[in-house]
């Protein structure tokens, strides 16, 4: 009879073999970039990205990223309701990559054997073998280094698949991210003239699936493993108990409320891996938006509300006019404001704008 | 001490019903219910952020400062209804079941400012005096040290309405509270300065105060108009706030900023006046 960890671990280990078949064409290429300058990049949490070129300097390199998996409880709305999640180098969502078109990711992933599934990668910014999927999967206790070129640019997915029915529970668990392959002469707007944002602020929104006990209380697991049969349950009914941006309900508000200041530009990269979404800056708008985040389209212009297709990454850019405090949602408003899917911005500086909005009147009783 | 006939009266009408209920067997439907706990504050005058929102030449200010008196001593039960309490008046058919958090010896939470005036009319009606939600005014003395109101941005500069907002963000997230929905067993967060326990603690409380945008007039701090709004009441614990009359758990979300309340409960004032003449039927003076 096998373990739950066995049988979980057993279905993987299948894809896994079948993926081998596969890895010998990555090899040939290595002879193309060994020239190549390489640059090593330490990742940072989202929201924040790692500090990189709008514009590339030279010519194509290999940048190398780590990340490390860790599979560990984490509490994702104010009720203290807990996800046994696996993430991507401790965060949900992983870290975003940048890079520019031309340039070579090379990732080591590392499972540490402190985990106890084993996983991999799918980057939607690759080219072959399941988006490296295929190159990747490990054990705990294993580590794997794959090597893509960046040939496309925009916003990418990147999520675990492992195989079969541990591909959406891993990707609902928390393993999902981004890659941004910027042009090398950095981003144009709609008539191709370069612009350029002073911060970049990366969202990862997941749809969590938390079963229930018999009295409708969020249930605990001491494991991922365990909560298995009981979360498909709760998945194949397509309706999520909790839609968060940066892994819980709040995490992007209060003091961790993102920042910026009156005139300075943002550009805001918003990937879901699984479900539709639709992003919206109360207050403000999306001067140019890449909804499908493929930099070679030009963007849409003035959008109040974009539409980020399930297992894809937008941009939108948008320069503050006005000071204050926004939310920035996912316009679906139930899921906003019951599920969890809202962040804040305060921005300081300038002064009020009154040409753009005034206050003739304050609330006052209605003349007879 | 000069002789108060109101208060006099008061205590004497409630041991009377106390013993009343002792000898009819307590908890049949028939028999009235004992008094509950309560504690009584004596009259005293303190400072208060007036409740609602204020506008001031066509811009929002800070709530004013005014000096109140609570004029008579106020009595007031020592802790939340329970959800045993409620469980009683749901028992009989007279409050809906709450959506609690949590059962057993904890505070009712998940009952909404209906729900509370329905408990207070059963109550009333099952111990023969007259129990209300407090007002705002009476919640506050009654809170003492752990009163704070509303927390407020200040506006430096009329001419940018941003800096208020940005400011009670601030002020919000500064005092660091994080979210601790499980209720506790009734006592947990202590007893205050007059004797009341569990005030501010992680269930707010219904008052019977209508949310209010009152215009000041122009002089400080006399208010030239105001409009009320009784489908919103204020409610308070670690801050004041207002929420609408039908809601049962305050949590918020979207545009919302802001600490919304852990849990809404409620604890309840006996009315005197109504006390003096429950006291006087039950002396068969009336």
């Amino acid at each position: 009879m096998l373990t739950r960890r066995e049988a979980l671990l057993g279905s993987v280990l299948t894809a896994a073999a079948v993926a081998t078949i596969s890895a010998m064409p990555a090899v040939a290429s290595a002879k193309d970039v060994a020239g190549l300058p390489r640059e090593k990049v330490t990742l940072v949490a989202p929201p924040f990205v790692h500090a990189h070129d709008q514009v590339a300097k030279g010519g194509p390199k290999v940048v190398e990223f780590t990340m490390t998996i860790e599979e560990k409880p984490i509490v994702i709305d104010a009720d203290g309701t807990q996800l046994n999640a696996m993430t991507y180098n401790g965060s949900i969502p992983g870290p975003l990559m940048v890079v520019h078109e031309g340039d070579y990711i090379e990732l080591t992933l590392i499972n540490p054997d402190t985990n106890t599934l084993a996983h991999n990668i799918d980057f939607h910014a690759a080219t072959g073998a399941l988006g490296g999927g295929g190159l990747t999967l490990i054990n705990p206790g294993e580590q794997v280094t794959l090597r893509f070129k960046a040939t496309r640019p925009g916003t990418f997915v990147y999520h675990c698949a492992p195989g079969g029915a541990m591909i959406p529970w891993h990707v609902v668990s928390g393993m999902s991210g981004a890659v941004m392959v910027l042009p090398r002469d950095g981003l144009k707007d709609d008539k191709g003239k370069s612009i350029h944002y002073d911060r970049i602020y990366y969202v990862g929104e997941n749809d969590f699936y938390i079963p229930r006990d018999e009295q409708g209380k969020f249930k605990k697991y001491d494991s991922a493993g365990d909560n298995y049969d009981d979360t498909v349950k709760v998945m194949r009914g397509l309706i999520p108990t909790h839609v968060v941006f940066n892994g819980k309900a709040g995490s992007l508000t209060g003091e961790h409320a993102m920042k910026a200041k009156v005139g300075e530009t943002i550009l805001i990269v918003h990937s879901q891996a699984n479900r539709d979404t639709r992003p919206h800056l109360i207050g403000g708008h999306g001067d140019f938006v890449w909804e499908q985040g493929k930099f070679a389209n030009p963007p849409a212009k003035d959008l109040e509300t974009w539409f980020i297709r399930g297992g894809s990454a937008g941009a939108a850019l948008y320069t503050f006019l006005q000071p204050g405090v926004y939310a920035y949602v996912n316009h679906n408003l139930i899921e906003a404001v019951e599920l969890g899917a809202t962040a804040h911005f305060t921005v300081d500086g300038g002064t009020w704008n009154d040409d753009l909005m005034t206050q003739v009147a304050a609330p006052k009783a209605i003349a007879s | 001490m000069s002789f108060d006939p109101v208060f006099t009266f008061g205590v004497i009408g409630a041991a009377a019903l106390i013993g009343v209920g002792i000898a009819n067997e307590v908890g049949s439907p028939a028999s009235p219910l004992p008094s509950p706990v309560s504690a009584v504050l004596q009259p005293g005058a303190f400072d208060h952020p007036m409740p609602g929102e204020f506008l001031r030449d066509n811009h929002p200010v800070a709530a004013p400062v005014t000096r109140e008196a609570i004029d008579t001593p106020l009595e007031i039960m020592k802790y939340q209804v329970s959800v045993a309490d409620y469980a009683r008046c749901v028992g009989e058919g007279a409050c809906k079941p709450a959506d609690v958090r949590k059962v057993g010896d904890v505070p009712v939470t998940g009952v909404s400012h209906i729900d509370a005036d329905a408990y207070a009319k059963w109550l009333s009606e099952r111990t023969g005096e007259t129990w209300r939600l407090p007002t705002d005014l009476e919640w506050a003395y009654a809170a003492g040290e752990r009163f704070r109101g509303d927390i407020e941005g200040n506006a430096s500069d009329p001419n940018n309405p941003a800096q208020r907002w940005l400011d009670q963000y601030r002020k919000e997230t500064s005092l660091g509270r994080v979210p601790d929905p499980e209720p506790r067993a009734q006592g947990a967060f202590g007893i205050n300065s007059k004797g009341l326990a569990d005030i501010a603690g992680n269930v707010w409380e219904w008052t019977s105060t209508c949310y209010v945008h009152t215009t000041i007039a122009s002089d400080g701090t006399q208010a030239a108009d105001s409009i009320e709004n009784c489908g919103v009441h204020a409610v308070e614990g670690f801050h004041r706030t207002y929420m609408s009359n039908f809601i049962r758990d305050g949590k918020s979300g979207g545009c919302a900023v802001g600490t919304p309340p852990d849990n809404l409960g409620f604890r309840l004032v006996h009315e005197r006046s109504g006390m003096l003449r429950s006291a006087l039927r039950e002396l068969g003076i009336s």
